[in-house]
């Protein structure tokens, strides 16, 4: 008992330790004094009921964590259930009725939230490509976002300067891409694990602050901004075209709705996911999916077969990084503006999270596993200042419930010829 | 007399200034199955690393069908037809027998990137033969009604026979077995023997093997190399291991 009263005193005063400067001190400025004062006694008595709290949740420790076994058990996913959802077969049908509804629902949306489907549709993409990298081919990449950047202002750039359109822009960004995540992969060859993701981490880093002094041509940290939207066809979304194009509403005789170009760029982003879906879906039936595979679970054997791990893994950053750069240029034609302040490593990080939360290499997870978390965030903005902690907490409460993600991969079951 | 197919000649290994494997010499014949033993850290996996590519040997020279190899990157001597398992077993685990094998055949694939987006009729049919060539050597080792288990969930002797069919979707010309028989029990080594003599009679696979079982190998190899401490010790017919008494002396100790 004395054991736990006193861990139980520590975890109470580690409660004050860590409440009390962050929550109970306010900075203020006065003239040019910065002065610290205490806050309100509320907050200080929430500090204390808090730490009441703590107190007695260690003191009752075995207690409670014995009422916690007995009680009926958590939502945890019924094997069967589980096992039913994370068929190849099931997850097929699933994507197709999801398709079904991504195609029908913006018409009777609203913007906003049309609008954040698109942001949405735009981390599936970037999430289906680091699945490749990470989750098949099990090279943990945390500069995943580089080639996002490379992809944005591909587009960015050859728009502003050259005037080219989003259709001709959108293949070069995946090429350009494509090319970095090529000449990257190279210098990372020989390593693997923690040592391949600091050293990817130094490539984002490395490429944001390369456009960032780049100013004469990058516009430096206020990036470049009126690019062009995509059109459909040759047809501008905007109120009045430019000379020597038309605009949608007036060609198909409609009353001028700026909603009709959030509609139509959400449709453009489906368009893209879809296919990133389509072409990720078909590359892990084809030997060079297999071959990631193989060489995430053993590097030494598939040399013993035959396999040149060289040419594997290139092949995994390049078209890995090619995704990334679809995305990064519809990025750019959405935003009408980038900076390199998009591209910091939180975007890394959270593009992971995606991969790691939906179960690695499985596409259905993390489909889902982007919409909750880009939804979440937005759904509560009221609580924007504790968005971290609640990302935070998501991400422990995963570890502990489903390890290995909301949507596991599963086997492909293959028939054989009786 | 068959033709010789691998020769091995002065082969040295030094780590430092340890030297694992000492002026090694090794011929084989076509069709015939050749084993390696020696006491425990002889150096026989060492021997087996250098021919197979995953140590750049530093001394001596491999001859495949009389064209050097020694020094070639371990995919590329795969490539030309010498194909190993390991000491403990290295599959994919968490990946299905069949697709295991899959891999293994992506030499005779169709590798085209936009053949197996579009699933042409070519990528169809080079998909279907990789299918039923894993099939029949999945039947081959009795591995049938597991195809579809990840390969980690099964027993510890099936999953050595799969290292060995898997080995087999290369169509590979020597076939080099690391201590097959090591875990498996009476039966399962009497199987792996029969195996062994398909792959030779059938396959035309020739077969160089590390082995302690000494039953087994006295029972199916055409010739023994024995190895102790890295040098060569002696190399002969089975009979003539047996009644050698340096090797009795380098297994039991002076008497």
């Amino acid at each position: 008992m004395t054991r736990h009263l006193k861990s139980a005193l520590f975890s109470a005063l580690l409660v004050w330790a860590v409440a009390y400067p962050v929550l109970g001190l306010k900075l203020t400025i006065v003239g040019i004094n910065l002065e610290v004062h205490g806050t309100s006694p509320t907050i200080l008595a929430v500090i204390a009921i808090c730490s009441v709290l703590m107190f007695l949740r260690v003191l009752f420790s075995t207690q409670i964590s014995a009422a916690w076994k007995s009680s009926p058990s958590l939502p945890v996913i019924p094997a069967k259930a589980s096992h039913f959802l994370t068929l190849p077969t099931t997850q097929r049908w699933i994507i197709l009725a999801l398709i079904v509804v991504a195609l029908i629902w913006p018409f009777f949306g609203s913007r906003g939230a049309v609008d954040i489907a698109t942001l949405i549709l735009i981390y599936v993409m970037l999430g289906l490509g680091l699945n490749i990298v990470v989750g098949l081919a099990g090279l943990l990449d945390l500069g995943y976002v580089g080639f996002y950047a490379v992809g944005a202002y591909s587009y960015a750039l050859l728009s502003h300067y050259y005037g080219l359109s989003f259709w001709i822009c959108l293949p070069i960004a995946g090429l350009m891409a494509a090319t970095f995540g090529f000449l990257l992969g190279f210098p990372v060859l020989r390593l693997r694990g923690d040592y391949l993701a600091i050293v990817t981490l130094g490539f984002g880093e490395i490429i944001r602050l390369f456009l960032r002094n780049l100013t004469d041509i990058t516009g430096g940290p206020n990036g470049i901004s009126n690019i062009e939207k995509p059109t459909f066809f040759g047809l501008t979304f905007e109120r009045k075209a430019a000379e020597g194009l038309q605009t949608f509403h007036e060609y198909f005789g409609l009353e001028y709705n700026s909603i009709n170009k959030v509609i139509f760029l959400y449709l453009v982003a489906l368009l893209l996911a879809l296919a990133a879906l389509f072409v990720i879906n078909r590359l892990l039936r084809m030997p060079i999916g297999r071959a990631w595979e193989a060489l995430r679970e053993d590097e030494i054997a598939c040399r013993a077969l035959g396999l040149n791990p060289t040419v594997i893994k290139l092949s995994a950053f390049t078209l890995g990084a090619a995704f990334a750069g679809f995305a990064g240029s519809f990025f750019a034609a959405r935003q009408g503006l980038v900076t390199p302040e998009s591209f910091t490593f939180i975007e890394s990080a959270i593009i992971l999270a995606i991969v790691v939360l939906g179960g690695m290499g499985s596409q259905l997870g993390v489909i889902l596993a982007a919409v909750v978390m880009i939804l979440l965030p937005e759904m509560m903005r009221e609580f924007s200042e504790y968005r971290m902690l609640m990302f935070g907490a998501l991400m422990v409460l995963m570890m502990i419930w489903r390890p290995q993600g909301l949507l596991p991969m599963q086997r492909p079951h293959m028939e054989l010829r009786k | 007399m068959s033709r010789e197919i691998l020769k091995v000649e002065n082969l040295s290994m030094r780590f430092g200034g340890l030297l694992a494997v000492n002026n090694v010499a090794l011929t084989v014949k076509e069709k015939q199955v050749v084993a390696l033993i020696g006491p425990n850290g002889a150096g026989k996996t060492t021997v087996f690393n250098c021919l197979t590519g995953f140590y750049q040997p530093t001394g001596g020279s491999i001859l495949l069908d009389g064209e050097p190899i020694q020094g070639l990157p371990g995919h590329k001597i795969a490539l030309k037809g010498v194909v190993r398992t390991f000491q403990n077993v290295r599959l994919f685990k968490d990946m299905t027998a069949i697709e295991n094998l899959l891999i293994a055949q992506h030499r005779h694939l169709n590798t085209n990137f936009f053949a197996g987006l579009f699933k042409t009729p070519s990528f169809r049919k080079s998909e279907r033969e990789a299918m039923e060539y894993a099939e029949y050597w999945l039947d081959k080792v009795n591995l049938k009604e597991f195809a579809n288990r990840t390969a980690g969930t099964l027993a510890y002797g099936q999953q050595r026979r799969l290292e060995i069919a898997r080995c087999m979707m290369t169509r590979p010309r020597i076939l080099m077995l690391d201590e097959p028989a090591a875990g498996l029990n009476p039966k399962e080594t009497e199987d792996l023997k029969a195996l062994i003599g398909v792959l030779r009679e059938e396959h035309n696979v020739t077969v160089l093997l590390i082995e302690h079982d000494m039953k087994l190998v006295m029972s199916i190899s055409d010739h023994i190399v024995v190895i102790n401490q890295g040098t060569p010790l002696a190399d002969g017919t089975p009979e003539q291991i047996r009644d050698n008494p340096e090797v009795i002396k380098a297994y039991l100790g002076e008497a």
